[in-house]
Formats: structure tokens, sequence, C-alpha cells
């Protein structure tokens, strides 16, 4: 391996295809682990186990590669997928056949509704025994299928190089996506070529990234003459990396800016032309506002259902634009005026320098008066944690400036409205398939993407138990994360739909019975921890546990078990008709 | 298709797609996924080598309002292995759909059912002293109507390829 490096190293920066008859044989465990270091591939996330096991013996001797050992083969999908959402590069997974991909299906359906960019190897059986149920078989191709953006059988070992390299390059291009690579044993251990090229060649994969001309224009005109506009942005913004064009542009047009779960951190909140987000659980004035607006600027978003609510009352007044790298997202759920197929970092400023600044005073007038009349409510209290508390204080102890990773429920919607996110790449939550037991694992794989960030988990009591067991993995690595567990008791978002329309009829959605005791679990795998049960703890608390860096440090907060999480669009409610919170 | 009042059929929602796409079963299967996975219909379904080596043609008939089959064709243009997606609704073009119908034909009723055959210019294939095998080829819509006026004869199988399809090269007034 040290051989070929230093024959790449001759060859410059490797943008010249190296000569064909340069081509080496190696076997196919070492052909993978080139080739992955050739794509500069520094962290894996990975399990072993008898179908990878050439390829593990391969790592043992591999210094340029991390490999990360996890615990489970769903924690180790969400790390990879947290280390992609907090670096932008693509997550690699390693696992084995059989239960080793299967458990990574939840982890790729996440990644696949959010558009990261993960590519996962999974060992198969040798090519000769498939289809005969040999032990640890699972048809992992077909089975990830429809939440892979491209998956492969490995049939020849001569092609695993280009394969590796196509998987990469689909994950990462166009709208990004989880791609999946299935490696049967004999691929591993028989020999095969090696060239180094980085030529891809794939003819019919050509994602649009410039928008037309005229499209751009339209769009351009539409906003010049706009007397109420808004910029809905969402996690295309944040793939796309064009967060600095989309501040520059609302800045200089003076359009305000909501964005989804997924675009947070796209446009500072600290900006006066921020309205939070919007949604089900958005701010009053980002849903009235665009539920009133006149022109929507839609930017790398999908009118997800939890954005839009009812779907015939949703901006009901505006013409509609949509930028968006995928065209089966355009039309989808909304139809839109003007769409616009392309990379948002590409069309952004083009349709900024053609667009007149629009008379927007009337408008800010209006919506300043919302933001006025209905902020968001911070309950707070001497006695007890109240949750949307706790999320101030580590917003404000954390400087705003931390790595925040959520499970899904309360917390996650608290922690989206109530932290004050100003980076992108800073919020990574499970927006689409809203998956527990994303938060803790994921907010790891962060960990290991950007040592030189604070990372905050915000989970709960539920989210958190789903997979606890990778404190085992930090533990191990010294990964020095937060994970703040929001601790109610119950699954707080199922009690607070059933308080709110089952009647009160609370059906298994109450955990108090079965929690540990969080401290000690943490403790006993030798994590720091610690508990709060009222406000001053929990400030004591934080301040303890930003001090420590060699480990992970779990808190358990004491919160106020009944609170709800509000405003509120019901289910089938359009966004103007959103419910503000219960009557004291 | 929906039968109108007037006895015609109503066929402007229903959808042609010709595919080109790579040779493998992962690649049909992802387009067949698409449907089964995101509830769109398939009314018939045709897949064989294409005029390059290494590609497939798959013609699908479809049905669905003009949102739908747009979605359709966006959803099949997204899989890696797809090369092209053509609507041929918008064009013109021609299609064809073989059958073999196995139909009870005893001595009383062989007569008939071959005068029948001969009509739809359809083959007789094979032959029992109960039963005739029929070949019939043409559009959906003369298959169909082969295919019901067998019936009171008695078809005991019935064997579809699914539409194929082409663009037609010229289609000006002659």
């Amino acid at each position: 391996m040290n051989h070929l490096k230093a024959q790449r190293l001759e060859q410059g920066t490797n943008d010249q295809p190296v000569e064909a008859s340069e081509t080496h044989v190696m076997n196919g465990a070492e052909i993978l682990i080139n080739t992955l270091e050739d794509l500069q591939v520094d962290t894996i996330f990975g399990y072993p186990g008898g179908a990878v096991l050439p390829i593990y013996d391969k790592l043992f001797d591999c210094h340029d590669i991390r490999h990360v050992l996890i615990r489970h083969e769903q924690a180790g999908t969400h790390a990879a997928d947290g280390y992609a959402r907090a670096t932008g590069k693509p997550g690699v997974v390693l696992v084995t056949s059989g239960p080793g991909g299967t458990n990574t299906v939840t982890g790729i359906a996440t990644a696949a509704m959010d558009s990261i960019p993960l590519v996962v190897f999974t060992g198969q059986v040798p090519s000769g025994l498939i289809g005969n149920d040999a032990f640890q078989e699972a048809d992992i191709v077909g089975i990830t299928r429809p939440i892979t953006k491209h998956n492969y059988l490995v049939k020849d070992v001569d092609d695993l190089e280009h394969v590796i390299r196509e998987a990469f390059h689909v994950a990462t291009s166009g709208r990004p996506g989880p791609v999946l690579v299935d490696l049967p044993k004999d691929m591993l251990n028989t020999e095969g070529r090696y060239s180094g090229l980085k030529k891809i060649s794939m003819p019919n994969y050509n994602p649009v990234t410039q928008g037309h001309k005229s499209q751009i224009q339209k769009a351009a005109d539409l906003l010049s003459k706009a007397k109420k506009p808004l910029i809905y942005s969402g996690g295309g913004a944040i793939l796309g990396e064009a967060w600095e064009e989309l501040t520059a542009m609302a800045e200089r047009l003076n359009i305000p800016v909501t964005t989804t779960l997924m675009g947070l951190g796209a446009f500072p909140e600290s900006k006066k032309q921020s309205l939070g987000m919007l949604g089900m659980h958005g701010t009053y004035y980002a849903n009235m506002a665009t539920t009133e607006c006149d022109v929507l600027l839609a930017v790398g978003a999908r009118f997800d259902d939890r954005v839009t609510g009812r779907l015939d009352g949703f901006s009901p007044h505006s013409k509609k634009i949509h930028i968006d790298i995928d065209p089966s997202n355009i039309g989808k759920n909304v139809e839109v005026e003007v769409p616009i197929v392309g990379d948002v970092k590409n069309v952004l400023p083009q349709i900024d320098e053609l667009t007149e600044k629009p008379d927007t005073e009337e408008w800010w007038k209006t919506i300043n008066k919302w933001k006025e009349e209905h902020p968001l409510k911070v309950a707070k209290s001497d006695d007890t944690i109240k949750p949307q508390h706790m999320i101030e204080e580590i917003s404000r102890i954390t400087k705003g400036e931390a790595v925040v990773v959520t499970d899904v429920g309360q917390h996650q919607m608290w922690a989206a409205q109530h932290y004050n996110f100003n980076h992108p790449r800073s919020f990574l939550s499970s927006g689409g398939l809203g998956t527990m037991g994303y938060g803790f694992p994921a907010a790891m794989g962060a960990a290991f993407g950007c040592p030189d960030r604070p990372v905050v988990c915000i989970t709960g009591d539920g989210g958190f138990q789903m997979t606890a067991y990778e404190l085992a993995t930090a533990v191990e690595y010294q990964i020095p994360i937060k994970i703040a567990i929001m601790n109610n008791n119950c699954l707080g978002m199922v009690r607070q739909w059933q308080e709110l329309f089952y009647d009160k009829r609370y059906s298994h959605s109450i955990l108090k019975k079965g929690n540990p005791d969080f401290v000690k679990l943490a403790e006993s795998y030798g994590a720091a921890a610690f508990r709060a049960t009222n406000p001053k703890e929990m400030n004591e608390v934080l301040e303890k546990a930003m001090e420590i860096n060699d480990r992970p440090v779990v808190m358990d907060f004491k919160v106020e078990e009944h609170e709800n999480c509000y405003p509120m669009v019901p289910s089938g409610a359009a966004l103007d008709e959103m419910v503000e919170g219960d009557e004291e | 298709m929906i039968p109108t009042d007037n006895g015609q059929t109503k066929t402007a929602n229903k959808h042609t797609l010709s595919v080109l796409v790579n040779y493998n079963l992962n690649a049909l299967s992802r387009i067949i996924g698409i449907f089964s996975g995101k509830g769109f219909e398939i009314d018939s379904v045709s897949f064989g080598p294409g005029e390059e080596s290494g590609l497939a043609r798959i013609t699908i008939t479809t049905h669905g309002d003009e949102h739908i089959i747009e979605q359709i064709t966006k959803q099949l243009n997204k899989i890696i292995d797809v090369v092209k997606v053509n609507d041929l609704t918008y064009d013109h073009f021609v299609e064809r759909e073989l059958a073999l119908v196995k139909v009870a034909a005893t001595a009383s009723s062989r007569t008939e059912v071959m005068q029948v055959a001969q009509v739809f210019r359809a083959k007789v294939i094979d032959i029992s002293p109960e039963k005739l095998s029929i070949e019939v080829t043409g559009n959906r819509d003369k298959v169909d109507a082969f295919i019901g006026m067998m019936e009171p004869f008695g078809i005991s199988q019935v064997a579809r390829t699914g539409t194929v399809a082409l663009k037609r090269e010229y289609s000006g007034s002659v």
C-alpha cells in the first residue's frame, strides 16, 4: 500500500489518470481499503462479522482510516449520518451480512428522507451461496432498494473499484442520499484490478445544477414587484452550502426568511429578517407570514406536510417560486408558478442579481406587530425546570455555537424553537423519518467529524433509551459530547396528542415505572453524569458539564412533566389555525 | 378504461411510457418498486433487451391524471440506471400487444371461433379436439375486443405480453 501511495504522490495531485499499464492486482479487501483511502475517507463506523473479516484484517494495519467500533449497526448508521450532516462529507458505514445489514435499515431510511450522503458497505455471503438461505444471508440490496438513492451488488471483483467510486459520486452529487454496496465474501478474497483512476463514467447520470435563465428572470420579476415577499428555506440550502448566498440576498432585499426544521441555521436567527421556523410547531409570525405573503420563494424545501398544514390553506395568496435540485420535488405537493430545477448555490445569486429591492415597509410593520404580540412563550419557574427554559439555558451556555443534535418529539421542537441557531450544520435532527434513537449516536458521529466544536445532544428519556448502549463507544473513544436528557418520564409528544385529541387517555406513553436511574446507567459505562431537578441545579450541572473534555456527560434534567409544545397546528388544520397554548 | 356515455372509451388518462434502462434486474425492481411503493398504477409492463447491448427497453402502460403521470416520469428519471423516459402519449407512436388465448372449441363451435379469429387477423397456433390456441396481435383495445369475443365460447387461459411501443418516425400528413 505504501508503495502505491508513493506512486500516487509522484503523479502529483492525481487529476491525471494513472496509466492503464500501472494497474495493480490485489484482493478485493485491499481494493476497498485503497479506494477509500484514495477518496480521502478518514472515518468508518463499523461492526465486524464473518462476511467482512477479510476487510477487518486489512483495517488492522490501516492507519489512515479511523475505524470506529460502534455497538449496534443502527447506531453506527446514525453516527455516520451525524458525521455527514456536521461535516458535509459522506458518512461511511461497514457492517457484516444478514443482521448487520438489516440493522442499518432504519439509519439508511433516516438518511434517505433527509437527503444525507452515506455509503454503506455490507458483507454478503459468497456469491455461490446467494439465494441458498446461507448463514447470515439477507437480500440487503432488495431490502434497501426503496430507501437508497442507488445500491449495488458486486458480482465481479474487477468492478469493485469503480463501483465504490460511483457509490461516493452518486451519494454526494445532485440531491444527496444513501448508497449501499453489497460485497459477497468471495469478492473480498479474490484478486482483482485496482487502477487508481479517478474518472467516473456515468453518462446517464447528470443532475441539473444550472437554473433555467428565463425562469430565473421570472423569479426576479416576481420578487421585485412583491409587496409581501417571503423566503422559505429548507435543508437544501444547507446541503447545497448556499447559506452565504441566502443571507446576502435576504439582507440586501430585506425579505423575511423562515426556515424549516431541516433548514435551521442556514439563515442566522440573530438577523432581523429571521422569522424562525414555520410549520406545525413554527412561530406564530412565520406561519402568519407564510399565510399572508404574496410571493413565496422556496429554497431547497419540499413542502412537507409538517410544514404546509392543510394544503388548501397553505399560503393561499402567494405566487410561488421553487428552487430544487430534484425535479420530482417540484409540483409534488403544491403547484408553483415558477419552478427552477438547479443547485440553490448557483441559482440564488442569479436571482439576487436580477431582483430590484422590493418595497417591504408595510409588510415589515405587519410582521413586527405579529412578532411583538405573539412571541414564543417561555414559561419559567423557580421550582421546576420548564423544558423551554432548559433549551434557553443550553443555548446561553453554549453561546449558540454548539452542534445541537436531537431525537424526535417535544424536546426536538422546543430545541428548534428556543435554541438560537446562527450557523449551518449546527442542528442535526431526523426531520423526514422522525427516528427516535437518532440523537445520541448522530451526536457522536458529529463529534468525530468536528472535534473542535462543542456537541450537545438534546434528547428525551424515551429516545435516549433507544440507543443508550452507544455510551460504550463514546467512552471508549473519549468523545466529550453533552447529552441533555429532557426527562419528563413519558413520551412527551405522544402524551401531548393523547391529552389534546384522545381525551387524556394516556395509553402506553408513560415511561416512569421502567425508566432507569440515568446517572447510574451512565456511570456504569464510565461516563460523567449529573442530575438536576430545579433550575438552579440545572445551571450548575451545565457549567460542570462544559468543563469535562475527556468523556461523554449525561445530564438527567427532571423537567415539568405535563408541559405541552406550542404553537401547534393541529393535524388537518391550516397554518393560520394554529393553537397558541394552554390558558393559564 | 372508463366507458363514456356515447359508448366510446375514454383514453385521455392512459399513458404509454417507454423507458430505456441499464439491463439488470435491480433496475427493473426499482422501476416496479416506484409504482408499488408510491401508489402508482401499472396496466401492463414489458421488458426486453433494447437496441444497444447492456440496455433494456421497458414499456409501461399506466393511467392517472397529469399530476400523477408527471410524478411517475420524474420518479423514473431519478433512478440512476434509467437512461431515458419517453411518455409516448404526447407523440405519434405505434403500439402492439400479443396475446395467446386458449378457447374451448368443439366440433360444433370450431368454425365460428375460427371465423371470429379471421376477422381479427388472429392465427390458430395449436389445436386439439376440445380447444384452440389463438395468437392475436394489435393494440390493447383490439386484444381486449378479441378476448371479449372469445369469452362466450369459454376461455380457459390467456397469456398477454403487455404493450410494446415505439415513437413513429414520420408523422406528417400523406
